[in-house]
């Protein structure tokens, strides 16, 4: 390989490191500290047994969260409607899940408004990650 | 030196796939578009609606066919903006569908006409909005004849239907 070309190859790899690194998207959080987060700010901690029953619940509603991300959700679920494919819930079974907190707060309030036709209380979201953390394999 | 070549075949391989007419997915996709979209359902492509359906499905995200989609107005500008360029591309998009539905396009109907009602309600299938289902290619807006799979729960006079 000439000098050129090796420098060619260095710069195109580094290119392609570089794309790759950006696309890992950010972790800034982790499920524990989602469950911290919530715990105090609704000043009580998450409850593993309650987190369960509104996870499984339908609110009066036509889903509960499990129609999407199954019951446990330790596996991979399908959206009720469109049958797209969602990556366990359960961080002991997704290591990606709970690591952005803009797609936590995302999901969250799309997700509770489509079951509970409302937006979770600080409490309910500690309870469902007190639930999520205790689901181990 | 082996590098350089497998390099350049992949640049190759990249720029004959962007060539590839049959693709209705525009070579450029921005992240927010997998991200939020495609998310819940399959990356439809832009070119298979007309603007004027893409303006309005982007106005009404908290009316999302039932579901509160609404995004940051940062991301609603830079998708729209992205649809409206690409939007009705596809082979005779031009009029507006009922709803701004894909699936009830007239050409998306008469393309589908020999598909009987019942299988559209199969489990494995749920929704003609489900492209997945049949179009194996459908994530990457594939969605050539040579590619399609057949759903699982098809009766006997289905799956003749089909191979006609």
């Amino acid at each position: 390989m000439t000098h050129r070309t090796h420098r060619l190859v260095t710069v195109l790899l580094t290119c392609l490191l570089a794309v790759g690194a950006r696309t890992a998207s950010a972790a800034d959080t982790s499920p524990m500290q989602q469950l911290e987060r919530w715990s105090a700010q609704a000043g009580s901690p998450g409850h593993a047994t309650r987190g369960q029953q509104l996870f499984n619940a339908r609110h009066g509603g036509e889903w509960s969260c499990s129609s999407c991300h199954n019951s446990p959700p330790t596996t991979r679920g399908q959206h009720a409607s469109t049958g797209k494919p969602i990556a366990p819930l359960a961080p002991a079974f997704n290591r990606e899940a709970f690591t952005d907190t803009a797609k936590v707060d995302k999901w969250f309030r799309r997700n509770c408004k489509d079951v509970l036709s409302r937006e979770c209380s600080a409490g309910e979201k500690a309870d469902v990650l007190a639930y999520l953390l205790s689901l181990k394999p | 030196m082996k590098t350089t070549f497998v390099l350049a075949t992949l640049l190759a391989t990249a720029f004959t796939a962007h060539a590839d007419s049959g693709r209705a997915m525009p070579a450029q996709v921005p992240k927010a578009y997998t991200q939020e979209c495609a998310a819940c359902h399959v990356a439809y492509p832009p070119g298979m609606l007309p603007a004027a359906s893409w303006r309005r499905v982007m106005t009404g995200l908290d009316k999302h066919y039932g579901t509160d989609a609404s995004l940051d107005a940062a991301t609603v500008t830079q998708l729209s903006a992205w649809l409206q360029t690409h939007a009705g591309t596809y082979k005779r998009v031009s009029t507006e569908p009922p709803d701004d539905r894909i699936t009830r396009s007239p050409w998306f109907e008469r393309k589908h006409r020999k598909v009987d009602p019942a299988v559209w309600k199969l489990p494995s299938v749920k929704s003609p909005a489900r492209c997945a289902a049949c179009h194996t290619g459908a994530e990457q807006g594939d969605f050539d004849d040579d590619r399609l799979h057949l759903p699982a729960g098809l009766s006997a006079q289905q799956q003749r239907a089909w191979r006609d």
